[in-house]
């Protein structure tokens, strides 16, 4: 069953049309990647998902209600959460308080939030660091941060974009197992990435965004072959080498 | 905890001896402490907490001060009910002035001017009122009652302003505590990511305009029956907003107690310079305050309190 579906989604910053009646429908318990190459408006996408841009046109649903005029918090309280590319931790706060936010909305009692909020940490392997101040973090911390405060909301879709930019391959190694792990739990995941061995190991399906346009979808096995996504940003080559 | 306590219990004893020990100058010098670190503290909620910077606070103080004068002098209505009306007054204004800055996404510099154009509105308002005096002013016949918030001496003042910043204090102490004050640090942080994990920041900051608004405007009221004198030009500028303003941020804003040790540095730093360069040439002395509030700004941009704390973690060998 479709747990997210969009239908003709359209958005553009004057002249500039940067997601172009996209449509894709995201199942239940799936591991969707959506790729394609800088500018091609991936993150625009994720931002009209999540409710921090209004699309033009189309319409989005979430388990099977439309998410039109909702704002972020409404629709991550519905259930899908979202995090950001650019990792934006809560600097004066620490690790533990920064997942407690994502916490505090679930649960009545602050007892309960620093339980779920503890769990959360010893999943991300962020345990040693509860007490760190939110600035003082390292970029893989940073980023499994931002994973560990999307996480203690207790979403049934996590909108990941580009959580691996900027590790390097052995942290890029442990942030796949985690996430497996949290989808292993039933967690349903939509990411954007660049890295290729991330989306490679991941996903059962993916999308290809090129200039704001859906131009291919399907298992990755596929899509490493098509002859757009070559061209568009795997560059030629590519299949060759993969397969 | 016993230590604890102990502390507390010294520390009240003294602020109860206090008055007692000095002259009246300082007793006026401890009250305008008390009273300024109150309005610090209601403005530490929104700009310290929630970290909406406002320039306006002065509008919140005016509305409580006419407020609870005008109820009292018309209706006969005693101060200490009419402060409550003020606080409601106030904080329907800030929920105006809210709604235009948050629901049209106005942030940092854009927020400040809205509530300094909000706060000059008033200020021409109230000069324009008859029944608030205009240019005159409105003076207050001294009849002293304490129901009618009257005292005779300076004693009793310094009790009420103590209790108003003991008061301002627990409040934000306990939304320090509670859900409401990691939302609003959150919002401070970062207002998107806070959103994104599900926190109506539109909501929350309203709620902190609220509070912050209708604690300034029970300030309104203690100053109104201290001075017995209001003026447009005095209890609605932007003088007075800054004031408000500064003391939380040079004490360090976003602490409880930030505000209370700024607003003791300033009165101090404003006293002293007063009486060792007012002599010298008029005006020097606020050129050296002046000049000091820049040093502290540039050398402690997180404010005094914060600073000193990092200094002490350090020199204890503990981690912060």
């Amino acid at each position: 069953m479709s747990l997210l579906t969009a239908l003709g989604v359209s958005k553009s910053f004057g002249g500039l049309k940067a997601v172009r009646e996209v449509g894709f429908s995201l199942a239940e318990g799936e591991l969707l990647a959506l790729i394609g190459p800088n500018g091609a408006g991936k993150t625009t996408l994720f931002n009209v998902i999540s409710g921090f841009f209004r699309p033009d046109a189309g319409r989005i649903s979430f388990a099977g209600e439309s998410l039109a005029g909702l704002r972020p918090h409404d629709i991550c309280r519905r259930g899908m959460v979202r995090t950001f590319q650019v990792t934006r931790p809560f600097h004066r706060l620490t690790v533990l308080e920064n997942v407690l936010v994502g916490a505090l909305e679930r649960v009545a009692h602050r007892r309960q939030a620093v339980r779920i909020a503890e769990e959360v940490l010893e999943l991300t392997g962020l345990t040693d660091k509860a007490g760190n101040m939110g600035h003082s973090l390292t970029l893989p911390d940073r980023k499994r941060l931002e994973l560990a405060r999307a996480l203690a909301t207790g979403p049934r879709v996590l909108l990941l974009d580009e959580v691996m930019a900027g590790l390097n391959p052995t942290e890029t190694g442990r942030l796949i197992d985690l996430i497996r792990t949290i989808h292993g739990r039933g967690v349903t995941i939509f990411l954007i990435e660049h890295v290729m061995k991330a989306v490679m190991a991941l996903s059962q399906r993916i999308l290809v965004l090129n200039y704001g346009e859906l131009i291919a979808q399907g298992m990755p096995e596929e899509i490493v072959r098509d002859p757009r996504v070559i061209e568009a940003y795997l560059g030629a080559g590519y299949a060759e080498l993969e397969t | 905890m016993i230590r604890r306590l102990g502390t507390g219990v010294v520390f009240g004893s003294l602020l109860v001896w206090l008055p007692f020990a000095v002259s009246s100058v300082w007793q006026n010098l401890l009250i305008t402490t008390f009273y300024f670190g109150f309005l610090g503290q209601a403005w530490n909620v929104l700009g310290g907490y929630a970290g909406q910077l406002s320039l306006g606070h002065a509008a919140f103080f005016a509305i409580g001060a006419y407020t609870s004068v005008v109820l009292h002098t018309h209706l006969g209505l005693s101060p200490w009910l009419g402060m409550f009306v003020g606080a409601l007054l106030a904080a329907l204004l800030s929920q105006g002035i809210g709604y235009l800055g948050f629901r049209f996404g106005l942030r940092g510099f854009y927020f400040i001017l809205l509530t300094l154009a909000a706060a000059e509105i008033c200020r021409l308002i109230a000069l324009h009122l008859p029944i608030l005096g205009g240019y005159t002013g409105l003076f207050i016949n001294f009849t002293p009652n304490p129901w009618q918030f009257q005292f005779k001496g300076k004693i009793p003042y310094y009790f009420v302003s103590l209790a108003f910043l003991v008061l301002a204090s627990t409040v934000v102490w306990l939304i320090q505590r509670s859900k409401f004050g990691v939302y609003l640090v959150a919002i401070r942080e970062d207002e998107d990511a806070a959103e994104a994990l599900g926190v109506d920041t539109f909501r929350y900051k309203m709620l902190a305009y609220a509070v912050s608004a209708a604690l300034t405007a029970l300030g309104g009221t203690f100053y109104a029956y201290y001075q017995f004198y209001l003026q447009p030009n005095t209890v609605a500028s932007m003088n007075l907003s800054v004031d408000i303003m500064i003391r939380s941020i040079v004490g360090g804003s976003g602490t409880i107690l930030g505000p209370i040790l700024g607003s003791f540095l300033l009165e101090l730093l404003g006293e002293f310079s007063r009486s060792y360069f007012a002599a010298g040439a008029a005006g020097l002395y606020l050129a050296i305050y002046g000049l000091l509030l820049i040093v502290v700004v540039l050398f402690l941009p997180r404010g005094v309190y914060p600073t000193l704390l990092g200094w002490l973690r350090r020199a204890t060998g503990r981690h912060a």
